[in-house]
């Protein structure tokens, strides 16, 4: 007995003693680490991988601290509408009620909303002994619609003469989870091929009975492990899949990040939400030579008015860095994104300038 | 439990002192406090899926109602965890046995340490072991059963070509709870008096029949308890289920090899939540609600079972 | 219960001592067992490397050999009863064999894919300004010691205390509505504990708010359940011979409950704790709405965010950017530390049970 009562005297103070011990040192990379003004940011877990590229880069030369939650668009909507983070990332622009929201949550000045992150979304195939593909939107359409069945079918075969295709059947994947890259998929179909896909356009997967996979990694996993499968996924996280090339028109076009960012150009903008909204339609049915349909729009939205200097400062900074070409290059490096065009860029920079403080000048 | 030591009617020389006083306060007030805090998440779950039980049919995701949207839901979360808890119920009582009675007792010790390990194992390992190594792995199996055994329902097939099926989460969730059960059992097993061991062994009984008259019937209630314990985290299971079941809203089948699966309720909140708005998000915790009465009525079930063996506990 | 044991299996002779019944009964020679074994085991193995067949059904069709011949054999020889203890015998060993399988697998995977990051910069740095290559898990590391840490130190006393109550002096209404709500909430999904926790942090301290504490107080109210229901479990299978020895000793029943009871059950509240802790620490959509996401260090749990392992793992897989390969090996290395410091967390509850529990022997 008497043993255990010097241990009930030491164990507890010596766990104690080590926690405490451990937590009072930092992490190596962080020793000196300057303080500033932090703003927080939710939303989108597609951006996630730029955002880190962002924060990385902006870091670099600026003080401060920037977070962002991936909680999902609609959550990062919610919360920035709600006033629970500064800025947010949306893979769709507001909707009506939302912009009544955000008007009311930053004031006078409004919100300012703007695409940051453009992603090709690639449809990847795993086919043995198939190492290209050329789909027509139609074929598309029918294909994740289950209505062919065979990759041997006439209908593929007219469009990829030469290439050797087996009996194989189709194993459509799609994201069980909800996704921008859904919505944004189906709205494709739905304008590309909308004879052919017949489905409502939402951020879940409309057709039963496919393959269905968790997240990007959870579809090109899925797609990597079965044979005869196809899917759709973020482009960067591609790999050494084979990918299809998208007939747009006449021609057939592999994803490159020009041709992604291309579509934002030959897109409209949605009128009356206020001079710093730049939401756009996508135009999926676009025949433009040169241009690749199946992207991802993100958005990064913020206020343009903040009650605190400091941090009004940060985010303008933060978001000019954003769409700079530095920083939208650090995105294409980490991430995968197509840089958006200069003209672009030099269409939605005042909405980012507008952004201060109204305590600034008192 | 302890009412035979009560015995109020006993001239009461004894005065209730304050010790005794202070301590039945604070574990009847931790008690309270359990029942506060629960109360506090049931308002906030019948406030949130409010909405979603009033709203229109046609508001509901899948357009068809609340009931349409859970049903199938409802039904993938119990034939997962019910499967689940077949395969590993048994099994995990077979590893307690064989740990407590059969293996060497130096190894035992080290084997008993090697399954708490495992119930400690996260949620998503997991999930990204049954996604990466044990789906590739059942895709010939299958298309064997749904060759062979095609005529059973659970192996109608079409089979999956990426092995992301029902089976392959049944066998995940049975992994997980597996470990839980067994750690449960084994403690019990190892309280079992060693008078009652000793004298079944006595009287002649094979090892066996020892188990059988001595360690089973003590060990019954824990067995339950354990079950309930497992079949709670298999319901409740929400990230393995979500990374490794290829699951389509509608799909009710009881077909284990396809790639059509229902979801189920925990795993299909944690895929829908994050891009969840308005009347989806409320449908998504009512949904959480149906969970909640689940438990409770397999939690209830239990405990009516346990209690009939009442007569056992305490080692009376 | 010994009626079963003795049935007389033909009518004792009086005339000869000890009744005609042999002192010795049959018995299957020393290593018979083992020898078929050994000898299903290569008829096995030689189906799979020379008839080419699969190595499953190689190995179930060993196994059955196996059963078969030991059951049949011992039957003959020794008498049903023998036979079906073996027969039982081989049926547990089966069955831990094959559940055996897929655990070690898991280990196997983590630590193999796991090990690939175990350097210092690994555990020294955190994710501040890091993209690509490169970066630690220092903030991870301790935001799931603080997170979880919090979270035990609320859920256990209120869980033990909990467990007391209801097994020490609970009846009537009240512990019935306990047990009642108690198994309600253990089947609270993990992602509403979460939501429930954020809201009542919101109402506290204004929308938007991020941090530890929050997360555990989410952890908590998964954990709480697990912690009474196990904690009860153990304390039922307590002797009440005990108690009563104890009160006889005129001993005040709290006392009785502090230093006879719970030391006699400590061991396996300890492994039922443990075993909660385990449950939570590797939640991530809880800590997600709650305690949030953040690439540097934070060690105040009362102040903004905070990343844990889980959540960390699980996110460095989910969004990897194109450097994945980096991002995978940072997720399974966490995970694999995440499952050494639970690894670790057990070895103190059984060394805090060992130095508590009373000496029975």
């Amino acid at each position: 007995m008497k043993r255990s009562t010097l241990g009930r005297a030491f164990v507890l103070p010596t766990t104690a003693a080590l926690a405490f011990g451990l937590v009072a040192c930092g992490s190596a990379n962080e020793e000196g680490a300057a303080s500033g003004p932090t703003i927080n940011g939710a939303g989108a877990s597609s951006q996630e991988a730029a955002q880190s590229a962002w924060r990385t880069g902006f870091l670099e030369s600026n003080d401060g601290m920037i977070n962002y939650d991936p909680v999902g668009s609609s959550g990062g909507r919610e919360q920035f509408t709600n006033g629970g983070v500064d800025f947010a990332g949306s893979d769709a622009y507001l909707d009506d009620k939302e912009v009544k929201a955000a008007q009311e949550r930053c004031g006078e000045g409004g919100f300012v909303e703007v695409p940051a992150y453009v992603s090709p979304v690639a449809l990847i195939t795993n086919i043995e002994g198939v190492d290209s593909i050329k789909l027509k939107p139609e074929t598309i359409a029918k294909i994740f619609n289950q209505k062919i069945t065979k990759w041997n079918d006439p209908e593929i075969a007219a469009s990829n003469e030469g290439v050797d295709l087996p009996d194989t059947r189709i194993v459509p994947v799609n994201r069980a989870d909800g996704s921008g890259t859904t919505e944004n998929f189906v709205e494709y179909l739905k304008e590309a091929a909308p004879e052919q896909w017949p489905h409502e356009v939402s951020d879940e997967w409309p057709v039963s009975g496919g393959e269905a996979a968790q997240g990007t990694s959870g579809v090109v996993q899925a797609v990597k492990n079965g044979n005869g499968t196809i899917g759709y996924a973020d482009a960067s996280q591609a790999g050494d899949l084979t990918t299809v090339e998208v007939g747009v028109g006449d021609e057939f076009v592999k994803y490159s990040p020009e041709a992604a960012a291309a579509v934002l150009d030959v897109s409209e903008r949605v009128e009356g939400r206020g001079e710093n909204s730049f939401a756009f339609d996508l135009a999926r049915d676009t025949k433009e030579s040169g241009t690749y349909p199946i992207v991802l729009v993100s958005y990064v939205l913020a206020c343009s008015n903040y009650d605190n200097a400091d941090k009004a400062t940060m985010v303008k900074d933060y978001l000019n860095y954003m769409i700079s070409a530095e920083g939208q290059k650090a995105a294409e490096e980490q991430a995968g994104s197509a840089p958006i065009s200069d003209d672009l860029r030099s269409k939605v920079q005042p909405a980012v300038e507008s952004i201060g403080s109204a305590n600034s000048g008192s | 439990m302890a009412s035979s030591t009560e015995a109020p009617p006993r001239k009461n020389r004894v005065p209730r002192r304050p010790g005794d006083r202070i301590f039945a306060g604070v574990s009847t007030g931790s008690g309270v406090l359990i029942l506060v805090a629960l109360a506090g998440v049931a308002v906030f779950l019948v406030t949130e899926a409010w909405p979603a039980l009033t709203a229109p049919a046609e508001d509901i995701p899948g357009g068809q109602g609340l009931v349409v949207y859970i049903w199938p839901l409802l039904f993938g979360t119990l034939i997962s965890a019910v499967l689940a808890l077949v395969i590993a119920v048994p099994l995990a009582v077979a590893i307690a046995l064989f740990i407590t009675y059969y293996a060497p007792r130096s190894i035992a010790k080290a084997l008993g340490y090697i399954i708490d390990l495992l119930a400690a194992v996260p949620s998503i390992i997991f999930g990204l072991w049954g996604m990466n190594v044990l789906a590739p792995v059942t895709v010939d199996p299958a298309s064997w059963l749904s060759q062979h055994l095609g005529w059973i329902p659970f192996f109608a097939g079409p089979p999956s070509s990426t092995g992301r099926t029902m089976l392959v989460a049944i066998i995940v969730l049975a992994v997980m709870v597996l470990p839980i059960i067994t750690a449960v059992v084994r403690e019990a097993f190892t309280q079992t008096p060693q008078l009652h061991q000793e004298a079944a062994l006595a009287i002649g009984a094979t090892r066996w029949e020892m188990i059988r008259m001595a360690a089973l019937p003590f060990g019954r209630s824990s067995i339950i308890g354990a079950s309930m314990l497992g079949l709670g985290r298999a319901l409740g299971e929400t990230m393995a289920v979500a990374m490794v079941l290829s699951a389509s809203a509608g799909g009710i089948t009881f077909n284990l090899i396809s790639s059509e699966n229902p979801p189920t309720i925990a795993a299909n909140i944690a895929l829908q939540f994050p891009e969840a708005t308005g009347v989806g998000m409320h449908t998504l915790i009512a949904s959480g609600l149906v969970l909640f009465a689940i438990t409770l009525v397999v939690n209830m079930i239990a405990r009516a079972v346990i209690n009939r063996r009442k007569d056992f506990d305490g080692a009376n | 219960m010994s009626t079963s044991l003795t049935t007389p299996e033909r009518d004792p002779d009086l005339h000869t001592p000890l009744g005609g019944v042999s002192l010795t009964a049959g018995q299957l020679p020393r290593g018979a067992a083992p020898g078929t074994l050994v000898a299903a085991a290569v008829a096995g193995l030689l189906l799979w490397l020379l008839a080419g067949w699969a190595v499953v059904p190689c190995a179930l069709l060993a196994a059955a050999s196996y059963v078969v011949i030991v059951y049949t054999w011992s039957r003959a020889v020794e008498g049903p009863r023998k036979a079906t203890d073996r027969f039982v015998t081989a049926l547990v060993s089966g069955a831990f064999l094959l559940a055996l399988l897929p655990l070690v697998s898991v280990i196997v995977t983590v630590v193999s894919r796991g090990a690939a990051r175990f350097d210092a910069e690994f555990f020294t740095n955190s994710m501040l300004g890091v993209t690509g290559e490169g970066g630690g898990i220092y903030h991870a590391m301790m935001g799931t010691l603080i997170i979880t840490g919090l979270a035990t130190l609320i859920s256990v006393p209120i869980g033990m205390l909990t467990a007391i109550y209801l097994v020490e002096y609970g009846r009537g209404k009240l512990a019935k509505a306990i047990t009642f709500f108690v198994d309600v909430m253990t089947g609270i999904p993990s992602i509403v504990a979460g939501l429930f926790a954020y809201a009542l942090f919101v109402m506290m301290f204004g929308p938007g708010v991020r941090m530890g504490l929050a997360g555990a107080v989410a952890l908590s109210v998964l954990m709480i359940p697990t912690v009474v229901r196990s904690t009860e479990e153990m304390l039922k299978l307590v002797p009440n011979e005990l108690r009563e020895a104890s009160y006889a000793l005129a001993v005040p029943k709290w006392r009785t409950i502090l230093k006879v009871v719970l030391p006699t059950a400590l061991a396996g509240i300890a492994t039922g704790v443990t075993l909660a802790i385990a449950r939570v620490i590797g939640e991530t959509a809880p800590l997600l709405v709650t305690a949030g996401l953040t690439d540097g260090d934070n060690f105040d749990p009362t102040d903004g965010r905070m990343t844990t392992l889980s959540v960390f793992s699980y996110y460095e897989y989910q969004s990897p950017g194109l450097f994945a390969e980096a991002s995978f090996d940072r997720a399974w290395g966490a995970a694999l530390v995440l499952m050494i410091i639970v690894m670790l967390l057990n070895l103190v509850a059984r060394v805090i049970s060992k130095l508590f529990a009373p000496k029975t022997r």
